[in-house]
């Protein structure tokens, strides 16, 4: 292909597919060669792509929803060569974003990952997939690697599959030979992560807007989204849809209105899970699909009426505890005392447990070394409030009109 | 301004922290600390120091505020 070629198919995709918009119907992997004619080639970038990030507004597509630009600034401020880490551990069961980057279009996570590593000065780009789950995405990885001419020190490595592994200083103990569990904040990834070198962490997504940003302007990102959230965003979408799968969608769209593109419910719904398992229910057919009402990393499941929110929020509460990375007490003991709560009124033994799951809930919150508990608590509270007639109903007579039917995956036997 | 916090790894909730510093330190239902986040006033910073003395974990300390990344 002629550079000429190369600057006149560069043109920004319009629509709503952007890190979407070159996917093959074949579903194998877009080629370097592909990826080049429908993006045209992105010349390394300078320090110039900080500014042009910030004012961007892209956030990071991880669960923190931290925005980009200010985060490669923490790490430029350093003032010592870096290492880029791409976070695809991707460890949420209901979440396969990352991994269908990864499978459908490696080039446009690794332009990313590139990008950042030109604006900072970095030479070591690792990509770190989780081991077990992301077994395929890996040889698509290699393969990818080989077709391109950066010349950067790119590192593939396999992490433990696990919850909370992908938490940037559980990856980052991993990365070092440590046990791949989070450690006390500060010092945070940007100060010393790899090797004791800044680090940025950034979810796999998130550089794959990057990616399309450094080449078509904060102006253009910005053309879709909300004021305060800008852009478009990949969300998984489960559940009672006929045809789940994962959905690029702008920003601040209805849940409604994914629920349609994903073929419609099957059967009558009584809520979403919104953002996963650090997320929460709505009930509400128009709530709107932001970070700041709770998208985390892009998780929409659609909840039978006939399931039982109260047994399968039980169920997840659980494998959440048995997830913590069991070192700080309120993590451990909390959320264990969450599930066996959740679990009491689920199975109809005892009495109204409601203010005590409040309080647990309310103590375990930013009390742990990393954010799991907080997340595990937003996701207690909310069960709480949108089955609150189930919860009614459990302690009256024992069960509520749910069948006992499994919805929520945990990536565990028996799901 | 300082901040007193605690090292939730380390801690094993002997409670001693509690005890030794009841205006800033309550325990929570399993006997962890929970510790008040607002800055301490210097009146406060001698009783501070004591529970960072004592706890036999070396779990507490004093950090300056500042911003995460
Ligand atoms: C318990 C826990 C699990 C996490 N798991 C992931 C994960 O699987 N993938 C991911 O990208 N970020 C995960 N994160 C967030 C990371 O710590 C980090 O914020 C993120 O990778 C930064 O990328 P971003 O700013 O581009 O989102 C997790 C955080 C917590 C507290
Ligand atoms: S808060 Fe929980 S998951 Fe996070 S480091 Fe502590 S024990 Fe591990
Ligand atoms: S004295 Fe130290 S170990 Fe004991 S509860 Fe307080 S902080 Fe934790």
């Amino acid at each position: 292909m002629s550079a000429a070629e190369q600057r006149s198919a560069a043109e920004a995709p319009v629509g709503v597919a952007r890190l979407l918009a070159g996917v093959r119907a074949d579903g194998r992997p877009v080629s370097a060669h592909e990826h080049l004619r429908l993006y045209g080639l992105l010349q390394p970038p300078g320090p110039e792509l900080i500014s042009q990030l910030q004012s961007s507004g892209l956030r990071g597509r991880g669960g923190g929803a931290f925005p980009a630009g200010d985060k490669l600034a923490a790490v430029a401020a350093q003032h010592r060569r870096p290492v880029i880490v791409v976070n695809a551990t991707e460890g949420e069961p209901a979440s396969s974003k990352d991994r269908a980057l990864l499978r459908l279009v490696p080039h446009l996570v690794l332009d990313g990952a590139a990008a950042v590593a030109s604006a900072l000065g970095a030479r070591k780009v690792i990509v770190a997939v989780a081991e077990g789950r992301a077994a395929g995405e890996r040889s698509v990885l290699t393969a990818a690697l080989k077709e391109r001419r950066e010349r950067l020190d790119w590192q593939i490595a396999s992490i433990t599959d696990g919850f909370v592994a992908g938490e940037e200083t559980a990856l980052i103990n991993t990365l070092n030979g440590k046990a791949g569990k989070p450690s006390v904040k500060p010092p945070y990834p940007f100060e010393r992560g790899v090797g004791g070198a800044p680090t940025l962490v950034q979810n796999a997504e998130t550089l794959a807007h990057v990616a399309l940003i450094a080449r078509f302007g904060s102006r253009w990102f910005r053309s879709l989204g909300t004021e305060a959230e800008p852009g478009t965003a990949l969300v998984t979408v489960s559940g009672v849809v006929a045809r789940p799968g994962v959905y690029e969608i702008e920003l601040g769209m209805r849940v409604s209105e994914l629920l349609l593109q994903a073929g419609g419910a099957t059967e009558p719904l009584s809520a979403s899970l919104v953002g996963g398992y650090f997320g929460g229910w709505t009930r509400d057919p128009n709530h709107r699909l932001t970070a700041a009402a709770g998208l985390g990393a892009g998780v929409v499941v659609a909840f039978p009426a006939n399931a039982c929110g109260v047994r399968e929020s039980a169920r997840v509460t659980r494998f959440l505890a048995d997830e913590s990375a069991g070192q700080c007490g309120p993590c451990v003991h909390g959320l264990a005392a969450l599930a066996s709560g959740l679990e009491q009124v689920a199975h109809a033994q005892g009495r109204d447990q409601r203010d005590r799951l409040e309080r647990w809930a309310s103590q375990v919150t930013a009390r742990g070394a990393c954010r799991h508990p907080d997340g595990v608590s937003r996701f207690v509270l909310s069960t709480l409030e949108a089955f609150e007639d189930e919860f009614t109903l459990h302690l009256r007579k024992g069960r509520c009109s749910g069948r006992d039917r499994i919805v929520l995956p945990t990536g565990r036997a028996g799901r | 301004m300082k901040q007193l916090q605690v090292d939730p790894i380390e801690c094993d909730g002997h409670g001693l922290c509690a005890e030794l510093f009841p205006e800033w330190i309550e325990l929570d239902d399993w006997g962890y600390p929970i510790i008040n986040t607002l800055p301490i006033p210097t009146s406060l910073e001698g009783h501070a120091r004591r529970a960072i003395k004592e706890c036999p974990k070396l779990a507490l300390r004093l950090t300056s505020l500042r911003r995460p990344a």
